[in-house]
């Protein structure tokens, strides 16, 4: 393993200036449809979100850092992403991604997939390239993907709802362990994928977050861009 | 695992706005910044300067919009510049962020209109509008999105705003305080503005501006026509 702990935590610090901010995950149409109303079904939400989503995204982002090759991981990540709107809010992310992460840790690989990929790859796809090339390993992308599954939506909730952002913060701390296993779970999978290819990998997925994207994609007054 | 890249790789720098150089060499189109609280006459400004300048440059305008797309469909609505010259970010309920903290949205509206021109009969821009939903008097710029920026203000707003200082009103290239068609009828004293804007700001210029006024952003326009000229003006 090249570097220690503290680039994830570069990677994963909700500063990062990749344009996660201006996301809800979902959130907003969930709070919307009073589904998510309170700490309790903030949690629920994010459990849902990083058991499905989730685990796709950290698996697409363990494989990336393993080495799999990136363009056959966007086409993959594509084919888990039905929704037109969750496709295209991924790219933009990426995009914004790929431009902080060159900055951040240049790397040959990072310009060759802006080149094949000038309108951006799948947000996932790209952290984990972000990772290898900030010297991480896979279950470090996984953990930065997994956790960002979780603290986009419940960063949201606190601005949407007013919601104590103390509550909030304990959610998270809450779902940490089964975020480690998300983690893991996404990391294994990834090792497979090494010999296997992406076919290997989770494609678990959320209908009601792809259905609810596309409406509120349509919405016109939000507060968030997804 | 280690590195893939070797140390040689160099590094770059070359992912703001830091570089005033298109990849062809020439000089890109000037970004000029627009923040201030909210319903100073952001969009108000950005309209009447399309309006002014539209015939003598090739103008392109980004909004942020805190929440709705009020700002770009205004200028749409009333014809300030063609539809693919006006592109609206979304901020996340966060207008600062978008403009300071985490820029990256607004860097790629600005890059895919300066590529889309470019690459038309149209030819390249000379003059790119980034205006930030309204926010609080510390919301400014990053520097890694634009060349200068103006903050907007409004007598209606209270007239001890540029005594109070801050961030926009002390440090942006240029201060506007609007809407003094307005004074009388909320009592706002304009001298005491001029001079506490003065001791605020030193050197740093000041327009004082009606828009209901016939060409009222006369003063804006000069200042915007001002850092044009600097701007394609070599450094010897
Ligand atoms: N009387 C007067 N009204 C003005 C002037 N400039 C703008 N207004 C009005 O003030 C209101 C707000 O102006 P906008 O240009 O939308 O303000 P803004 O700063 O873009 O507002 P946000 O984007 O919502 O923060 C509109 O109704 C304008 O017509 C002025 O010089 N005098
Ligand atoms: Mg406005």
């Amino acid at each position: 393993m090249g570097a220690g702990h503290a680039a994830l935590l570069v990677l994963a610090d909700g500063r990062f200036p990749a344009g996660g901010h201006a996301h809800s995950g979902g959130a907003e149409a969930a709070v919307k449809a009073g589904r998510v109303t309170d700490a309790a079904s903030l949690e629920d939400f994010c459990r849902g979100r990083l058991h499905t989503a989730g685990l796709s995204a950290a698996a697409l982002a363990a494989a990336a850092a393993a080495g799999v090759d990136p363009l056959a991981l966007d086409d993959a990540a594509d084919a888990r992403t039905p929704s037109p709107a969750l496709r295209a809010t991924a790219r933009r992310l990426g995009r914004q991604m790929t431009r902080a992460a060159r900055a951040a840790w240049p790397s040959p690989e990072l310009d060759a997939l802006a080149a094949a990929r000038p309108r951006g790859a799948h947000q996932p796809v790209v952290l984990g390239l972000t990772a290898r090339a900030a010297g991480l390993g896979p279950l470090d992308a996984a953990h930065a993907a997994a956790y960002e599954a979780v603290s986009g939506p419940a960063t949201a909730v606190v601005r949407l709802l007013g919601l104590d952002p103390f509550d909030a913060t304990a959610v998270l701390a809450r779902l940490a362990p089964e975020l480690d296993h998300v983690a893991e779970r996404a990391a294994e999978a990834a090792r497979r994928a090494v010999h296997e290819g992406p076919d290997a990998l989770p494609a678990c997925s959320a209908p009601l977050l792809d259905i609810t994207a596309e409406q509120h994609a349509a919405w016109p007054v939000r507060l968030f861009a997804s | 695992m280690h590195l893939d890249h070797p140390d040689v790789y160099p590094h770059r720098h070359t992912y703001s706005a830091a570089s005033p150089l298109r990849p062809d060499g020439r000089r890109r189109a000037l970004r000029i910044g627009l923040g201030g609280p909210v319903g100073s006459g952001k969009t108000a400004t950005v309209a009447a300067l399309c309006r002014s300048l539209r015939e003598e440059l090739s103008i392109a305008v980004i909004t942020n919009d805190i929440y709705t797309r009020e700002d770009a469909e205004f200028l749409l609505r009333n014809a300030v510049l063609p539809p693919e010259r006006i592109t609206a970010v979304e901020t996340g309920a966060c207008p600062h962020t978008a403009i300071r903290d985490d820029i990256s949205a607004n860097l790629e509206a600005v890059e895919d209109l300066e590529a889309v021109f470019s690459s038309s009969s149209v030819g390249p821009l000379d003059l790119i509008l980034v205006e930030s939903g309204g926010d609080n008097l510390t919301a400014t710029f990053s520097k890694g999105l634009v060349d200068a920026q103006i903050f907007v203000i409004d007598v209606a707003g209270g007239d001890d705003i540029p005594r109070k200082g801050g961030p926009g009103v002390t440090t942006a290239d240029l201060l506007v305080v609007n809407k003094t068609d307005l004074a009388p009828y909320v009592g706002a004293d304009l001298e005491g503005m001029a001079r506490d804007a003065e001791a605020q700001r030193g050197d740093l210029p000041v327009a004082f501006t009606s828009l209901t006024a016939e060409d009222g952003v006369a003063p804006v326009r000069d200042w915007v026509r001002g850092q044009l000229a600097a701007w394609t003006t070599p450094a010897a």
